[in-house]
Formats: C-alpha cells, sequence, structure tokens
C-alpha cells in the first residue's frame, strides 16, 4: 500500500493548474481526437465518394468552367432549337468501330400538324469530337487568354448537344456548367453567412443567458415562424430592379442565410450551454479568465465541428432554396445562369412534356445536394463516433 | 397544464403581432406600388375621374400617411375580415383567398398525416432492425428524397404521366368538378388528384422524418428505463412500442413545428407545376406584381397557420410528456 | 415466503466459466472472462471492482440482458435453482427473446441499476410501471394490482403512498426513484435480486437510508441479494461473502472479514485503501493508473503494471488460482511462489 502513488483529490483549487500545466497533453488529446475523427471519417466510402463528386463539380464548374464547356454558354444554333441529347457513338450505324468517339448531326424538320421540330440523325455524316482543341476564346482562371477546351467538335461553328438544346438552341451542357458557378457558390456564401450568425447568436444566447437569452430566443422563435420560401420570395422581389446581377446574387445569399441561421443558432445553444456547466468553464472562471477568452478558446473550438457539419447539411437547403427561387423567377437573374434559372424554362408543363431533357440541370441539383448530404453525414458520424 | 397553454398561447399573440409588422414591412419595401402602375393605367384610358378615384384609394388606405399608420389600419382591418384590396383583379383580397386557403389547409394536413403514417413505421423498422439491409435501402431512398426539390419531383410526375397515362395529373379536381357545387361525387374526385401533390409535397418531410424517428428511437433504446422495462420480463414488441416509441415520439412533435412550415412552403412551389388552386400561384403573381395588400395578406395567413400549427404541436406535446404538462 | 435460514447452505445460483464478450470493429472486449461463483439462498454476495471491471455485464448476463448483436455469452453455465423445482436452469442456454428467461426476469430475478435518474420511463407513472410488473407475472387485475403498488410503495418507505402512486418519475428525488425501483423488482417477491451500484449516484444520507431499506426488505422477503459496488465501504455493511473483480477476471474470493482483515491480492489492498477514513486528513490514497483498455490488456497479469508487489514472472505468465483457505481464493502469483519457493 505504502508503494502507492499519493494523489491530490480530483476537485481542489489546484485542479485548474493541472489543466494549465499540462498544454501538451492538451494538445496530444485534441491531436488524437482529430485523427480519431479523420479516420472515422475516411472510413465511410459513401462520403468519401460524395467528397469526390463535389471536388469534380467544383473544378470542372466553378473553377474552370469555359475550359470543360463545349460551347459558349450564350450561343444559339437557330436549326437546333431543342434539339434532343445526341449520343456519343463509337459505333457507327454500319457497325464500324473508331475509337475517336463522334456524333452524327440532326436534321431538323418542323412538324406541321403538331408545330413541333422533329430530329432525326443525319447517318451519313460524322463529326468527331476531339479532346483539349481549339474552340472559342476565352480566359483561364479569368487571366490567361487561350481557346483550349476540354472537349469539342473541329469546327466552332458546329455545335452539338450532350444533354439537348433549348427553346433558342442553347448547349444545356454548356449552360450547365456556367449556371453550376452560381450554384454551387450561393450556398457557400450563404452558409459562411448562416455559420456567422448562427454561431455567434447561439453562443452568445447560450453562454450569457438571462435576458439576453430570452431575446435572442424570441427572435430566432419568431424567424421560423416565417415559411421560408414565401418569406425568401417576398425578399427577393424586394431587390431594387436595377441591381446588377452580382448584387442580386449576393442579395439571395444574404436573404436566405437571414432565416436559415436561426436553426443553427438553436443547436449552438445548446451545446454552448452544456459546455458552461463543465468542470474546465468553472475552472477557467475561477482562475480568473474573462468570458471572451472562454468563449474564444473553449467554446468555439469545441462546438466547432458540430458546426462544420451542420454547416454542410445546410449547404442542400440553400442550394435547393436558390433553386426554387429562380425557378420562380424570383433568384438570379439574367445575364447570370444557375440551375434554377435554367429550370424557369419547365414552368411551362407543355415544354417539359415534349421536350423533357430541359429538366437535366436539376439531375445537377440533385447530385450536388445528395452529394452535399452524404459528405455531412460522414461529418457528422466522424465528429460524433458514439452516434452510432 | 392551464398554465402552460397560458403562456405558450401568450406567446402566440406577441409572435403574431411581430410576424405581422415584419410581414407588412417586407412587402412595402418593393419601391413604387402596383397602385402606381394601376392609376397610371386609369389615366392614360383618359378617364377624368382617376384623380379622383386615386384619392379615393389613397384615403381608404392612408397611403399618404406614415408607415405605422398604414399598418395600423391594415391590421385593424384584419381582425374585422377586411383584408384590402388587390389591385390586380381589382376585387376585395377577402374575395379571393379564402378557398385558396381552404385547399392549401386541405393539402398541408393530409401531407402531415402521409408524412407521419409512411415515416412513423419506416423509422422504428429502421431502428430496431439498425444496419439491415432494409435501414440501409430505407437510409438512402431517404437520401434521395431529402435531395430532390419537390417541384422537380412533381415536374418528373407530370412528364411521366403524360407519358405513360396519355393525359397529365394536375390539378385538384377533374374538369367536369372543377366548378362543380360540393357532393360525394367531388369529394371522390378530389381524393383520386390528391394524392399526387401529397407524395410530391410529402417527400422530403417524411425522408427528415424518417431519419429524426430513427435516430431518436436508437438513442431511446440506449436508455435505462429501456433496459428497466426489459428486466422485468416484457415482451420484447412491448418495450419497443410501449416504452421506446412513445418517448421517441416527442422530437416528431417538436419537429412539427418544422415540418409544417417545410409542408406548406413546399407546397407553394409544386402547385404552380402541379397548377393547384392553393395559396402558391396566387402569391407568386401577386409578389410579381407588386400587388401588395393581396400578397402581405397570403404572407401573413400562412405564417398564422404555421404559428398556429407550433401551439397545437406544444399542445400535443404537454399531451404525451408528463414533464412538460407539470413545468 | 416460508424459506427459512437452514436451507441457506442450498446455492440459488452457479456460475460456472462465464465468458462475455463484446465484438467490436477494433477487437474483442472481453468483458467478463471466465468467471465462476455462486449464491446460496437468503445471502449477500458483494462484487467489488472499479468500473469497468465487468460487474454490470456480469449481472446482465444473468439476466440473459447481454446487449445484442455486439455482446454474446460466449460458453459457460449460469445454473438457476428455480423456485419450485430441484433441477436447475442453465440460463445461458435459453433465447434471450424467449418466453422461458422471460418467465425468470423481474418475477424470479429482479435487478435494480446504478441511475435512478434514468431507471424509470419519464412517460408513466409511479404506480403505472409497478402495475406492469405485477400485473404481467401474477396476473392479476388492475385494481389489485394498483392495491399491490400502493403497498410495494409503503414498504419502501415512500410517504402518502395512495398519491405518490399516481405521480410521475419526474416529481420524485433520486432516493425516491431509487426506492420505486426496489418496489418494482420486490413486487413480484423474487429469489434473487441484483443490485447494480444502487447507491452510486446517491448522496451519503439517501445511501444509508437505502443501505438499510435493502437489509430490512432482504430479511422480510428472505431473498438472496447480488450487491454490486465499486465502493469497498459500502459493500462492507451489507455482505456475507465478496469476489473482488478486475477486467474481467474474479482475483479474489473471501469472507467479508477476511476481505478487510487478511487480503490476499494487492488489488483487494489497493481498493481498501482508497477508502477515506474520517478523522485522517482527507487525502485518498488510490491505486496508480487505471483501469487498462480491454482490447489492450498487458501480457502476464491484468494488474501487473499497477501491481505494487510486482514481480518479474507477472509480467509474462498469467497468475494461477490459489485457494487459499476453504472460502478464500485468490488468483495471484505472490503465493504461488511462497509455496514453490525451494524449486
Ligand atoms: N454495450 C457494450 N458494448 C461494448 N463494450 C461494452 C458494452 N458494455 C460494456 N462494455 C465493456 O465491457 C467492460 C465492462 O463493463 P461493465 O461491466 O459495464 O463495467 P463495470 O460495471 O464493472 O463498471 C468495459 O470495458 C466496457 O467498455
Ligand atoms: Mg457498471
Amino acid at each position: 500500500m505504502s508503494n502507492s502513488e499519493i494523489r491530490e483529490p480530483a476537485v481542489s483549487p489546484e485542479g485548474q493548474k493541472e489543466v494549465n500545466i499540462d498544454p501538451d497533453i492538451q494538445q496530444i488529446k485534441s491531436l488524437s481526437r482529430f485523427q480519431l475523427m479523420k479516420r472515422a471519417f475516411f472510413k465511410n466510402k459513401l462520403a468519401i465518394a460524395a467528397g469526390f463528386v463535389l471536388i469534380i463539380l467544383y473544378i470542372t464548374m466553378v473553377f474552370f468552367p469555359n475550359l470543360f464547356s463545349t460551347h459558349p454558354p450564350f450561343q444559339q444554333d437557330r436549326n437546333n432549337m431543342y434539339a434532343p441529347p445526341q449520343r456519343i457513338r463509337f459505333f457507327d450505324v454500319d457497325g464500324n468501330f473508331n475509337l475517336r468517339p463522334f456524333v452524327y448531326p440532326y436534321d431538323m424538320e418542323l412538324d406541321f400538324e403538331t408545330f413541333q421540330y422533329e430530329y432525326t440523325p443525319n447517318y451519313d455524316e460524322k463529326k468527331f469530337i476531339y479532346f483539349f482543341n481549339r474552340g472559342f476564346s476565352y480566359k483561364l482562371g479569368g487571366f490567361w487568354d487561350t481557346d483550349i477546351h476540354f472537349m469539342g467538335l473541329e469546327s466552332e461553328e458546329d455545335m452539338f448537344f450532350i444533354f439537348g438544346s433549348d427553346r433558342m438552341g442553347r448547349d444545356i451542357f454548356s449552360r450547365i456548367v456556367h449556371a453550376g458557378r452560381v450554384s454551387l457558390t450561393v450556398g457557400l456564401v450563404g452558409v459562411a453567412l448562416t455559420i456567422i450568425l448562427g454561431s455567434f447568436f447561439g453562443t452568445l444566447s447560450g453562454y450569457m443567458g438571462g435576458i439576453i437569452d430570452q431575446i435572442i430566443q424570441r427572435i430566432i422563435e419568431i424567424l421560423l415562424s416565417f415559411p421560408t420560401i414565401p418569406l425568401w420570395a417576398a425578399l427577393a422581389a424586394a431587390l431594387p430592379q436595377d441591381w446588377s446581377s452580382i448584387r442580386i446574387f449576393f442579395g439571395i445569399s444574404i436573404i436566405i442565410a437571414l432565416r436559415n441561421w436561426a436553426g443553427l443558432g438553436r443547436q449552438v445553444r445548446g451545446k454552448v450551454m452544456s459546455f458552461r456547466e463543465s468542470e474546465y468553464t468553472i475552472a477557467a472562471r475561477i482562475g480568473g479568465a474573462s468570458h471572451l477568452y472562454i468563449i474564444l478558446h473553449h467554446m468555439i473550438p469545441n462546438a466547432f465541428s458540430h458546426i462544420i457539419v451542420i454547416g454542410t447539411l445546410s449547404i442542400p437547403a440553400m442550394i435547393i432554396a436558390e433553386t426554387a427561387l429562380s425557378f420562380l423567377g424570383l433568384g438570379i437573374q439574367p445575364p447570370m445562369v444557375s440551375w434554377g434559372t435554367l429550370l424557369e424554362a419547365s414552368q411551362r408543363v407543355n415544354v417539359v412534356i415534349n421536350y423533357p431533357w430541359i429538366m437535366i440541370p436539376g439531375l445537377f441539383v440533385v447530385i450536388a445536394v445528395l452529394a452535399f448530404n452524404f459528405l455531412g453525414d460522414g461529418f457528422r458520424d466522424a465528429a460524433d463516433p458514439f452516434s452510432s | 397544464m392551464t398554465a402552460f397553454l397560458v403562456r405558450r398561447s401568450f406567446y402566440m399573440i406577441f409572435t403574431l403581432i411581430v410576424v405581422s409588422i415584419l410581414g407588412f414591412i417586407i412587402i412595402n419595401l418593393p419601391p413604387g406600388t402596383y397602385l402606381d402602375v394601376y392609376i397610371a393605367e386609369l389615366q392614360s384610358m383618359g378617364t377624368a375621374t382617376a384623380m379622383e378615384q386615386r384619392q379615393a384609394i389613397v384615403q381608404r388606405f392612408g397611403l399618404d400617411q406614415p408607415l405605422y399608420y398604414q399598418y395600423w389600419n391594415w391590421i385593424s382591418g384584419f381582425i374585422r375580415g377586411d383584408f384590402g384590396i388587390s389591385f390586380m383583379y381589382e376585387r376585395p383580397v377577402s374575395d379571393l383567398i379564402w378557398s385558396r386557403l381552404g385547399y392549401t389547409v386541405i393539402l398541408s394536413t393530409s401531407t402531415l398525416i402521409f408524412t407521419w403514417l409512411v415515416a412513423l413505421p419506416i423509422g422504428i423498422y429502421s431502428a430496431v432492425n439498425k444496419y439491415s439491409i432494409g435501414d440501409n435501402i430505407f437510409t438512402f431512398f431517404g437520401f434521395l428524397g431529402l435531395s430532390i426539390p419537390n417541384f422537380l419531383l412533381a415536374l418528373v410526375f407530370m412528364v411521366i404521366s403524360a407519358r405513360v397515362l396519355g393525359h397529365t395529373v394536375g390539378g385538384l379536381f377533374s374538369m367536369e368538378y372543377r366548378d362543380a357545387v360540393w357532393s360525394i361525387g367531388k369529394f371522390i374526385d378530389l381524393l383520386k388528384h390528391l394524392w399526387i401533390p401529397v407524395i410530391v409535397v410529402g417527400t422530403a418531410g417524411t425522408a427528415t422524418l424518417i431519419r429524426i424517428m430513427r435516430g431518436n428511437l436508437l438513442d431511446i433504446l440506449n436508455q435505462q428505463y429501456i433496459q428497466t422495462a426489459r428486466a422485468k420480463g416484457l415482451k420484447e414488441n412491448i418495450v419497443i412500442y410501449k416504452h421506446a416509441v412513445r418517448n421517441a415520439i416527442h422530437p416528431l412533435i417538436m419537429q412539427l413545428g418544422m415540418t409544417f412550415p417545410q409542408i406548406i412552403s413546399g407546397g407553394m412551389i409544386v402547385a404552380i407545376v402541379l397548377s393547384l388552386p392553393t395559396v402558391g400561384p396566387m402569391y407568386f403573381e401577386a409578389l410579381a406584381q407588386q400587388d401588395m395588400y393581396l400578397a402581405g395578406t397570403f404572407l401573413m395567413m400562412v405564417s398564422f397557420l404555421l404559428i398556429f400549427g407550433n401551439l397545437v404541436a406544444d399542445f400535443l406535446l404537454a399531451l404525451v410528456d408528463p414533464r412538460i404538462r407539470y413545468e | 415466503m416460508n424459506k427459512n435460514k437452514d436451507t441457506s447452505d442450498k446455492n440459488l445460483l452457479e456460475v460456472k466459466n462465464l465468458k462475455t464478450y463484446f465484438h467490436q470493429e477494433e477487437g474483442v472486449v472481453k468483458a467478463v472472462d471466465n468467471i465462476s461463483f455462486n449464491i446460496k439462498q437468503a445471502e449477500t454476495l458483494g462484487v467489488v471492482g472499479e468500473s469497468g471491471c465487468g460487474k454490470s455485464v456480469t449481472s446482465l448476463s444473468i439476466m440473459q440482458l447481454v446487449p445484442q448483436p455486439r455482446g454474446k455469452i460466449e460458453s459457460g453455465k449460469i445454473l438457476y435453482y428455480q423456485k419450485d423445482s430441484s433441477v436447475p436452469v442453465d440460463i445461458t442456454s435459453l433465447s434471450p427473446r424467449g418466453e422461458k428467461i422471460r418467465k425468470i426476469r423481474g418475477n424470479e430475478i429482479a435487478m435494480i441499476f446504478q441511475e435512478p435518474m434514468t431507471s424509470l420511463n419519464p412517460v408513466y407513472t409511479v404506480g403505472e410501471q409497478i402495475m406492469e410488473s405485477v400485473r404481467l407475472h401474477q396476473q392479476s387485475r388492475q385494481k389489485e394490482a394498483r392495491e399491490k403498488a400502493v403497498e410495494m410503495l409503503r414498504l419502501v418507505g415512500i410517504g402518502s403512498p395512495e398519491q405518490r402512486v399516481d405521480e410521475y418519475p419526474h416529481e420524485l428525488s433520486g432516493g425516491m426513484r431509487q426506492r420505486v425501483m426496489i418496489a418494482i423488482a420486490l413486487s413480484c417477491n423474487p429469489s434473487l435480486l441484483i443490485a447494480d451500484e444502487p447507491t452510486t449516484a446517491l448522496d451519503v444520507t439517501i445511501e444509508a437510508q437505502i443501505l438499510n431499506l435493502m437489509e430490512d426488505l432482504q430479511k422480510k422477503f428472505n431473498m438472496s441479494i447480488i450487491f454490486i459496488t465499486h465502493d469497498l465501504e459500502v459493500i462492507g455493511e451489507m455482505s456475507d461473502r465478496i469476489i473482488v473483480m478486475y477486467t474481467g477476471k474474479i482475483v479474489e474470493k473471501a469472507t467479508i472479514e477476511d476481505i478487510f482483515y487478511n487480503n490476499k491480492h494487492p488489488y483487494t489492498a489497493g481498493l481498501l485503501s482508497s477508502i477515506p477514513q474520517i478523522g485522517v486528513e482527507k487525502r485518498l490514497v488510490t491505486i496508480k493508473g487505471s483501469v487498462p483498455d480491454l482490447k489492450h490488456l498487458p501480457a502476464g497479469c491484468n494488474f501487473s503494471p499497477r501491481c505494487p508487489k510486482v514481480m518479474n514472472i507477472c509480467h509474462t505468465q498469467e497468475p494461477p488460482d490459489i485457494q487459499i483457505s476453504e472460502n478464500q481464493f485468490t488468483s495471484c502469483w505472490l503465493y504461488e511462489k511462497r509455496k514453490d519457493d525451494v524449486v
């Protein structure tokens, strides 16, 4: 027994000193916690696949849309209005194999009974697809004059439509790539704002308690009692008509974030309230740390993983909100395009029924949203290994 | 219990007042009003009475008065059932909104019931059979449902029905019943049409509820009192349904406050695609035309619905949870 | 209940070479690793050990309530001598959800848990929760069951039971809730009560009350108790015999006197020395280090890294089981060495 180490009881005034002398141990602990999270995350195959999809989407659409689009987004082809998606082929009609993929151009005819365009592939002419060939010129990454494209036909004048064309004969694929830039960033801007507002007010509310908490809680309650779409629509309709499209873009993300922070705020408040009671916080208070210090050095880092998870999981809501507003014509304004504005054409049901490929931009909304959901779910499981 | 309800009702009235003020401000935000357009139209027709009419309208709504006066004017009318006038339709707002609100309520409550009926059993199954094949399938479809904007789902429904059935599935009534008086036939016709918007609007909410129910039930199944129940020798089914599910339902009821706005919001856009006679299409049109009293009334009514829905949720919560009842 | 003390030599429960493991992705947790003990009728058996040593898993194994699907009774026998039969049932052979074990649970073997605050279902009244058990096992009607519930509440020392019976758990204090748990457990006259750290979450005065109550009720009901705790001090007042557990194994088994005054295993000694003594300056002497992760156990004796009397052999070979006397057993190299000194 005499060999047993003599120790101070856990709860002693010196307990706080212990916290302070062992910064290395703290470090190691938090590091291994982070590594634990990392390991948990990388085990989740679905989340990794989702992350991979998102990286591809961001590279092709946000960073280098011109490189990856086959035509300028506004180039029209009067002979190819509402052209259906063209098949990319390796075998020609006679069954001969070509290593270089190609398309058959369309012959267009107007059916005078139904007043619809009829397209039939012209099997006599092969248009080969070249990779990294020259097309329309643009500035790569915004600086670099070039006309190299990931893929395209031999002649810049010839258009081909992987996802078909719209009512003005514009290439839907190229428009999707360009629209992705707006749709994929509107969410990020909105989420950044949501996180700032939500964690600020949530922390304030949870940490301060009392009357401040009451007021913030009432504000959150009121925000949550407005239905989203009608509120956003009303606010979006109030944006001045003479604003530039970039200002509208930011206006829209602010509008969406203005309501959406409420949910995050509530959750952060809950987290912070439980931290407030933790031994560490009490010890730090006894040690004379200021509220601000505790909030910045303890609360926020501790709630951080939580905030990241909620942040990731609320990007989908942002993307869907932007899509919905633009679909209604109240969101992003021309000349900017987003997946939602591309879908606006689908409002007329009889058009969609005849030319369903104009809904393809919606597919990208689903892919992006699904990917963010899987990614966020992966983050959540990783941040909270005991939840599953 | 009564104290609890009184307090919640008091909050509700407070929230209503704030929401109505905010709503009025938001609707008045756009520069210019439909009135300008309306008067310009009257003047261009050269009617001698244009100025007089303008004066009458300005007087009636106090448009030359400060905003707070206009608000007071409007909200006190509201209590009397006078919501102002729609410039676009040139009719009192109260003539236009009731049937649309009615169908909105019908659609929303049907959707709510649908989401619960589908989500509860699936959520329970998924939690009890965690990581089974069934659970994984439901989880995947849940994610998918969560990721499809519902108006897109509506479009897909329309295209498929047009291509497969040969006719579209929009609206809430067939032609012959659209303007008919209510009858059993009309009601059945309504049911025949209702299921599509219900599924379309309800998908996302169902997916959310399944995940919440599954997560909660898993939490609850780890609680000590579940072990207590098992230690009593109860059958596993009784442990799950009597002891676990009953507790896991709370957060779902709390979620009502979130599900209901989702359903109403979602329903508004879907209504455009499916051409439903609900609030949505008219509201967006009013917004686009800056028909402020019409839009404002809709915004207000929809918010009222939500706040009222929250009150009902609180009430239900108090019913199932003794801790809240005695708080 | 007409058992009397002279039947108390008969075994009520015999646990033989029980192994209960948890299969996790990172490895197998041998929560209970080859333990054997028995309990006689009307006896109190104390089980001590730091937390994480497998005490709760042992008790859950006896109830066939090991958390599925990860946990599993790997091998061993739990022989239980039922009220009205002389042939024992092997509980490990019963299906965890089957009817046979459900007739035993709550009826013949009852259990109370460490956390009174969360042991009761918050949405049902106290009465409903007692009646549930009564109606399940005694097929009594609503009215009788309610009377029984009131009677049980009175028995466990809850004032004005006629009113309390309709209250919800959140209206009761922790001590009261633990009394209710005891009422539920005893409502069907069990032969064996497993109390898993019933007083750990309570403060000292309440703890004493609950312990007294349990002692009284044990006499009244003439039942056996397995009393689990990590606090030797508590167990001293209650138990006839004690088993000391460490990392899923039994390291010492003895009568209460031997544990306190003639203990053999250094771990038992360590546990004893961490009891704070009144009057002595409030410094706890604790065993150095902490319970190792059951997935990464040291070679040799599991206690070797913490043992003040550790020897070389302890680091390499598992300690032998040593019968010190008829009633005392330990698992430690110290005593083996003494015997074979010359070799
Ligand atoms: N459901 C479970 N899943 C995995 N491991 C468990 C589970 N329950 C207990 N264990 C492990 O079994 C060991 C013994 O736990 P327990 O019997 O609860 O300890 P005690 O009751 O002595 O404090 C611990 O290491 C614990 O981690
Ligand atoms: Mg335990």
